[in-house]
């Protein structure tokens, strides 16, 4: 359903020109979480951008569901890092998560799709209240709630638990996880963190450093349901864990040292 | 047509703001192209099109007399500019203004120091200050007319007046809040009081009496340009207003021209004499702002 | 509780003061200077006679509504500059000017184009207070997060949603900056705009006042002006804690103090734990270029 065809970006032109992103092939399947992985700075957050539309590319092409993205396509939603920023201080959670909604439904519709998405994340007592009034954790599952509420046909999402404490995140983690298997929404996810990438994902696409190619597809066939103490004890994902982990560091390596060396 | 640029725009603004980074220059909208046009070029062309636009409305007498075409007011602001009567009329506005503002500052900076350095000083003046602070201080132009004149003396007094209670309440503000972390930093490496006030508090005031410093400059020419239209005591209002009478539109414009160019001459200097006192401030580092 | 006892803190100087004026003016026998008595019972008799109608309303009035053109005139430019900065960078050099410049000197200009009534008073008024609001309205909205924009552009919100629902709330803190200093000006331009020419008003009340010396009537004029500078302040502090609420919670939560435990929203008011420190001064707060733009 997402197909992202030999994708590339560079900033500037002429000499100046520095390009953070090679050539990106891959495609996502209706249903799929999949996790993108990859060293800080290889331009994850620009090719989350070139995703979604917020950005065009400088060659090569993304397409959702067969249409090529041009414009922000109407049925993607994004969860950002900054939950902070991207929520609105002056609307309560109920007015957050409809906003975005209301222009498309009618009024009861409206506050049905709000009530279950505040539902779904757990925050049901909390729709009167002000996102500043939450925790961090709590303020990122309103994000996510507002993103459910959208009714996506894929969620992106971007470093989303990277703002958050160890806890909370593996809290969310597996909330995200149970979002999943109930509405089977498909899930683009980019992080800088191995264990979560491996932990959440149908398929992890590994990038090396900018300019940033994809390395590896890791097919990752852990059982489901997945759980943060079994799943992590079990074998196969030590193995998937290190090889993801082995692909990054190589790649790093090698560019480090042809840096050193030139 | 409306409609549909102010969604562009919105869309183009939301897509500017989200990227931070120059698009390569392959786009040729024409707005883009705009954009690049160097902002002195877009300000000169604006500028000099108003202007000849009033002209041809002004000679053509669509306007009304009253709005004398800008060649002839430029034509008498040269006059102006080489008539010593004028610089005279300058000299006592500013004179008046820079007197005023400097009586102002010796007195309020201290006395706000003073009462913003003690808790009960300034809870037991509080209400005091709540009062007095949101009144116009023109309101006492009369009694400064009864008790000193409508002469030079009068205007400084007024203005001092004016100033004062600004840079007073700044003080204050700058004193009451100084960061309490570094209050207690200072305190607790046993600096004296007298360092601990010259190295914490000052420098933190240091920044809200600027602010001060710059709203009474502006309140204080206000405050002189008024009394000199309402009194008629000597200076670049009493002057507009005689041009006025004598009905000499032009040359009336030219002099509320020079009034302007004063603000922002005062205005500009006070935002040079900030930046070099100041510069350890953050909104100076930033490098941008104000 | 706390406000009870700063009110027993603050309030015996300001009565010590009055008595003192009261009991050393009591047998003063200079013109300037009448006994407060007398002054006391001035203010009464002026202001609540057909005074209270002929000069303290249309004041009033004109106030109002001048510093209502400036809100809506400074926020709608505001906006367009804000949000075009092409428009931004031409008309700058033109703003700065005319908020430098000494908003009296443009009296006598709008009496020969206006003459002297109520439409130069209200225009006057308007034009003077107009550019602290417009230059905080430009910069609030320049500080609009690109997060903001970004969300704004993914869930596809209309412009007008864009507009009402994340511009200006996300600039109204920064609008009500400039909105408090534009009222301080409007209230000088009122008088002054009075004082100059007129055949009423406050302003106008106090002037003839002195010039045919009824002094106590002037100074119960200076006396009602207090009042009105007090307690139109004590409105829009109302306004803005009403319209701000939400502002004062999101600061003191990402001043970084341990997360509330969430109080359920209200209408009006949300309890809000404050600052340890004192408020930012309420005058202007120097971390905001409030009168300065480049």
């Amino acid at each position: 359903m997402l197909e992202v065809q030999h994708l590339s970006k560079t900033y500037g032109s002429g000499e100046a020109a520095v390009r953070v992103v090679d050539d990106l092939t891959f495609t996502v399947k209706e249903g799929e979480f999949v996790c993108i992985v990859g060293p800080s700075g290889c331009g994850k957050t620009t090719l989350l951008k070139m995703i979604s539309g917020l950005m065009p590319a400088t060659s090569g092409e993304a397409s959702f569901d067969g249409e090529l993205i041009a414009g922000v396509p109407e049925t993607l939603a994004l969860v950002f890092q900054e939950y902070t920023r991207s929520l609105l201080p002056w609307l309560t959670v109920s007015e957050n998560i409809a906003l975005p909604i209301k222009k498309k439904h009618k009024r009861e519709d409206c506050e049905r799709l709000t009530r279950e998405a505040l539902h779904a994340v757990g925050l049901d007592s909390f729709s009167d209240h002000y996102p500043w009034q939450l925790s961090g954790g709590m303020q990122q599952r309103v994000a996510i709630a507002r993103a459910l509420a959208y009714h996506p046909k894929v969620l992106l999402m971007d470093e989303p638990f990277a703002s958050v404490d160890a806890q909370t995140r593996s809290d969310l983690e597996d909330l995200m996880l149970g979002l999943r298997a109930q509405f089977g929404i498909t899930v683009v996810l980019v992080t800088h963190d191995i264990d979560e990438s491996v932990y959440l994902a149908d398929r992890v696409v590994v990038l090396g450093p900018s300019p940033t190619r994809v390395v590896e597809i890791v097919d990752i066939n852990l059982p489901q349901p997945r759980d943060q103490i079994t799943t992590k004890e079990l074998h196969e994902f030590a193995n998937l864990r290190g090889h993801v982990m082995r692909l990054i560091k190589q790649r790093v390596d090698s560019r480090n040292g042809a840096a050193t060396l030139s | 047509m409306g409609g549909l640029t102010v969604r562009a725009m919105l869309l183009r603004m939301i897509n500017g703001a989200s990227l931070q980074v120059r698009e390569p220059a392959t786009s040729v909208a024409p707005v883009n192209a705009i954009r690049r046009v160097p902002t002195w070029a877009l300000q000169w062309s604006a500028a000099a099109g108003t202007l000849a636009i009033v002209e041809v409305l002004s000679r053509s007498g669509v306007l009304t007399e009253h709005i004398p075409p800008p060649t002839a007011v430029i034509g008498a602001l040269a006059d102006a500019v080489s008539n010593l009567a004028v610089w005279s009329r300058i000299a006592d506005t500013m004179m008046s203004w820079a007197g005023g503002l400097l009586i102002a500052i010796t007195v309020g900076v201290p006395t706000g120091m003073l009462i913003g350095s003690s808790q009960r000083v300034y809870g037991s003046l509080r209400l005091v200050i709540e009062f007095l602070r949101p009144i116009p201080p023109i309101a006492v132009l009369p009694l400064a007319v009864l008790l000193y004149g409508s002469g030079i003396q009068m205007k400084i007094y007024l203005v001092a007046f004016s100033a004062f209670w600004i840079v007073l309440f700044q003080t204050l503000y700058g004193v009451r809040d100084v960061d309490p972390v570094a209050r207690d930093t200072v305190r607790a490496y046993g600096l004296k009081r007298s360092d601990q006030f010259r190295r914490v508090v000052l420098p933190s005031a240091a920044f809200y009496i600027a602010t001060g410093l710059r709203l009474a400059a502006a309140v204080g020419l206000i405050v002189t340009i008024a009394t000199e239209l309402i009194v008629g005591s000597s200076g670049i209002g009493y002057a507009i207003n005689q041009e006025r009478f004598a009905g000499n539109a032009a040359a009336m414009y030219a002099l509320v021209v020079i009034a302007g160019l004063i603000g922002v001459a005062v205005g500009a200097g006070l935002r040079v004499l900030e930046r070099r006192v100041l510069h350890w401030h953050s909104a100076h580092r930033k490098g941008e702002n104000s | 509780m706390n406000r009870l006892r700063s009110l027993a803190i603050g309030l015996p100087i300001p009565v010590i003061l009055l008595g003192l004026w009261w009991v050393l003016s009591s047998n003063s026998s200079s013109p300037y200077w009448p006994p407060l008595s007398v002054i006391a019972q001035t203010f009464g008799e002026t202001w609540f006679s057909e005074r209270f109608e002929t000069d303290l309303l249309p004041s009033l009035g004109r106030f109002a509504a001048g510093f209502a053109i400036a809100v809506l005139a400074g926020v709608g430019m505001g906006l367009a500059c804000g949000l075009m900065p092409t428009v931004r960078r031409t008309v700058d050099p033109f703003i700065d000017f005319m908020r430098s410049l000494p908003q009296p000197a443009l009296i006598p200009i709008l009496i020969i184009l206006l003459g002297i009534d109520t439409t130069m008073k209200i225009f006057i008024i308007a034009l003077s207070s107009l550019w602290p609001i417009l230059l905080n309205t430009i910069d609030g909205i320049r500080a609009v997060e690109p997060e903001k924009a970004a969300f704004a552009k993914i869930y596809g919100l209309s412009s007008g949603q864009w507009l009402t629902k994340v511009v200006l709330p996300a600039a109204s803190p920064q609008i009500f900056v400039g909105a408090r200093l534009a009222l301080a000006i409007a209230l000088i331009m009122m008088v002054v705009s009075e004082m100059v020419a007129s055949s009423d008003g406050l302003g106008y009340f106090i002037l003839i006042s002195q010039q045919t010396f009824a002094i106590p009537e002037m100074w119960s004029g200076i006396a009602m002006l207090g009042i009105i500078g007090y307690l139109v302040n004590v409105l829009f502090v109302a306004m803005e804690n009403r319209f701000l609420a939400w502002h004062r919670g999101w600061r003191a939560a990402s001043l970084g103090a341990p997360a509330p435990m969430p109080a359920p929203r209200r209408r009006v008011a949300i309890p809000v734990r404050r600052r340890t420190s004192t408020e930012p001064p309420s005058f202007v707060q120097p971390s905001t270029p409030t009168n300065g733009a480049n």
